[in-house]
């Protein structure tokens, strides 16, 4: 199964790297893993994505929490959660394809943040699904280089009451 | 920084803090990269450092130091090959949790990274087996850091702890200041369980008909033998024990079962198999224990009682953790029960049957030197009060089986890891913490060889160690397995033919040597070596050559597999 499992942790040398070896030194692999300050400088916030089987990520996270440098190591696979990504995709730039790409890049409410008269790039945020169906139709265009901040995540404050469902989607 | 105040340099700092911290044994090898500490050391007279030859055995040594007096070893070497060389010492450390402290030198911080001569990156090479480590890069942090390495490695589950020091953080000068506490934000170890575990454990004891403790290494590393023994001594509870749990309990006592597992007694599995309540104390459901995971103690309400939250549930999910210090939820458990009537007679009389069923036994009649005699007259002759250090290997199973420990702290062994090479090493250093009782390294012909550079520290400190190679002119424990499971295809197994003269060898470092392969002689060269002669003695011990260690649970079986002797292969219930 796909977890989703953030970890604070002190910015400190070698930090990051304890973290990262306890999933290769379980045999998980790590799709993708982004890293950033919190509100307190001193502390990061590692957002990981892994496959793995249930009984193995929750030895994972306690091996986590065992780890004199983290501080606070939560799967947000069991929360609710708001995830996004972001993508730099860069397709090629022929004659006529600059309005379509416009075009489908609006529906995904994705900019045209660089161009020159070979290359086009398209920058898109929002959760990894959105991403992945935005990667999906710019691939016919030729993707020339591609780069994806890997997800970056947080709970969902309580919802006292029921929200309407549009507001849940991104 | 005040103009008033004295200045020092990370040598003289590095002292300091090891003074505070009360290390009076460093087990080390100089070199370029740490020659700056060296230089210093030769004028320190508050810590003895010990040279030993290679610095594996330096760091299996401030292990066995560590595992056999409770304080933390300490272990210094150069950078590159010096640091490299400690790999091995500070991964046996690892998974036995033991309390080790290494500092390795460094290149200078500004050569990091640049393929400087002897430079190996050891904080990346030893993260996966340190409990933490720290590069110093600032010489402001290294008071506070040696501080911070010393509580981590001796608090909560103990563990090796790696200090790198580049060259010029050694050679910097600032004011020494050393921190009276550690707060670490991400490291809060919790030693009392939660009251209502430890009573809920209480009554499942109460209720229990067939209880078993079943102990490991923790409750000796917590130092909780003493509430160990109240406990299942005023219930008449039976205790077995693991490797790293022998003599957490008195192995002269009715209550022990001695240990389970793999080369565990027949009964000690049969009570594991059939008990209804397992209590398993600073143990943690290896896999040379448990064998099948789902057979093992498949009926009992399992109780697990762990200072280390990563080990509940890692291997075996069980009905009731505790998170804490084994010594005093022992003791909690003890105090609630205290003063009621728990009768477990029919219990252990069950016990005492299968004791008589399948005891512990080896050939005698046709009077050939056989390893099991050797342990049982040295347990004899020790009283079971010695610290024996073991190899790996068949002597190390039959260690296990036939010498008494009556005392923790007593087998200092490589469980875990199984590191070949550990056991001269270890008694060495053993013999610098422990003084007033005899210290034993039990070997293999092979695994003597693995470490044997260090028959110079033994000589040279004049250690009353005595070292009994049990040869068997084989790698005998593989050679087991070959003939059990591997078509009997002895391949590299064999070291007849290529064995030195051990007694040459050891004469030539001046230590008293004898060899015998004479079941009559044996108790006459053990009399020498531990009453007649102080200082170290070897013993060469010819003994049969194709013996295995029985019983034997096959790898990945369940315990009810057991194989009870060669070619005849009772099977248990
Ligand atoms: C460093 C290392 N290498 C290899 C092994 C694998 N191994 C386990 S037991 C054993 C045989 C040890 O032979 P010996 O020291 O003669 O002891 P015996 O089993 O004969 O008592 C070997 C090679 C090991 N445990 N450690």
């Amino acid at each position: 199964m796909r977890h989703t499992v953030t970890v604070l942790v002190e910015n400190r040398f070698g930090a990051f790297d304890r973290v990262a070896n306890l999933f290769s030194g379980k045999g998980f692999n790590i799709h993708s893993i982004s890293i950033g300050e919190t509100e307190i400088r001193e502390i990061s916030r590692m957002t990981i994505v892994t496959e793995g089987d249930d009984h193995i990520i929750d030895q994972v996270i306690k091996q986590l929490n065992r780890l004199v440098d983290t501080l606070k190591v939560v799967n947000l696979t069991e929360h609710h959660r708001v995830e996004r990504e972001l993508a730099l995709i860069t397709v090629t730039y022929q004659k006529g394809n600059l309005e379509e790409i416009k075009n489908l890049a609006d529906i995904f409410r994705a900019k045209i943040v660089d161009i020159n008269n070979k290359s086009i790039t398209v920058e898109v945020t929002g959760p990894p699904e959105k991403v992945n169906a935005a990667v999906n139709v710019m691939m016919p265009f030729g993707i020339k280089e591609m780069a994806r901040s890997g997800t970056v995540a947080l709970k969902r404050g309580e919802q006292p009451k029921p929200v309407k469902k549009e507001l849940l989607l991104n | 920084m005040k103009p008033t105040e004295k200045t020092m340099s990370g040598a003289e700092i590095f002292f300091e803090a090891l003074k505070r911290e009360k290390v009076e044994y460093i087990f080390g090898y100089p070199g370029g990269a740490n020659i700056k500490i060296y230089e210093q050391l030769y004028d320190i007279d508050h810590l003895t450092h010990i040279l030993t030859r290679h610095e594996q055995g330096a760091t299996h040594a401030a292990d066995a130091y560590a595992r056999a007096t409770g304080k933390t070893g300490v272990a210094l070497v150069t950078s590159g090959p010096g640091a490299t060389n400690t790999v091995t010492g500070i991964a046996t450390a690892y998974m036995d949790s033991s309390p080790l402290v290494v500092f390795t030198g460094q290149v200078q911080s500004h050569l990091i990274g640049n393929d400087a001569f002897q430079e190996a990156d050891i904080i990346g090479i030893t993260r996966p087996i340190t409990k933490h480590n720290f590069l110093v890069r600032d010489i402001r942090e290294l008071a506070s850091t040696i501080r911070k390495a010393f509580y981590l490695a001796n608090t909560g589950r103990p563990g090796p702890v790696v200090v790198d020091l580049p060259k010029d953080i050694i050679a910097a000068e600032t004011t020494f200041e050393y921190p009276d506490t550690v707060d670490i934000r991400g490291y809060k170890p919790n030693y009392h369980g939660h009251h209502n575990q430890i009573k809920k454990a209480a009554e499942a004891v109460r209720n229990a008909k067939r209880p078993l403790f079943y102990v490991g290494g923790g409750v000796i590393m917590s130092n909780g033998s003493e509430e160990l023994r109240v406990l299942a001594d005023e219930h008449g509870i039976p205790v077995t024990m693991t490797l790293q749990g022998l003599g957490a309990y008195p192995g002269d006592k009715p209550l022990s079962l001695g240990m389970l597992g793999m080369h565990g007694t027949y009964w000690a599995n049969r009570a594991t198999g059939q008990c209804d309540l397992l209590v398993a104390l600073g143990a943690r459901f290896d896999d040379r224990v448990t064998g099948k995971l789902d057979t093992f103690a498949k009926n009992a309400y399992k109780i697990h009682v762990d200072i280390d939250p990563s080990a509940i549930d890692k291997n075996i999910v069980v009905d009731l953790p505790i998170v804490g210090d084994v010594k005093h939820i022992l003791a909690g458990i003890a105090a609630e029960l205290s003063g009621e009537e728990l009768d477990f007679t029919e219990w252990r009389a069950q016990i005492d049957e299968w004791r008589a069923e399948c005891p512990l036994s080896y050939e005698k009649a046709d009077g050939k030197l056989r390893i099991p005699h050797i342990i049982e007259r040295i347990s004899e002759i020790t009283k079971g009060n010695a610290v024996v250090t073991t190899d790996v290997g068949q002597h190390q199973m039959w260690t296990a089986q036939y010498y008494d420990f009556v005392n923790p702290r007593s087998l200092i062994s490589s469980g875990g890891l199984g590191t070949m090479g550990f056991g001269l090493p270890a008694a060495l250093g053993a013999a610098f913490g422990v003084k007033d009782r005899p210290i034993v390294n039990i070997n293999g012909d092979g695994g003597w060889q693995m470490n044997i550079q260090e028959l110079v520290t033994v000589k040279h400190h004049n250690l009353p160690i005595k070292m009994i190679v049990l040869n068997n002119s084989f790698l005998g424990m593989v050679r087991q397995w070959q003939e059990l499971f591997h078509k009997e295809k002895y391949s590299f197994t064999d070291l007849e033919s290529s064995n030195p003269d051990f007694v040459a060898i050891a004469e030539a470092f001046g230590i008293p040597s004898f060899s015998t392969g004479d079941v009559g002689e044996v108790d006459e060269l053990l009399d020498k070596a531990f009453n007649k002669i102080d200082g170290p003695v070897f013993i060469e011990f010819k003994v049969e050559k194709e013996d295995m260690v029985f019983p034997m649970v096959p790898a990945g079986a369940s315990v009810s597999e057991m194989i009870m002797e060669r070619l005849n292969p009772k099977r248990m219930v």
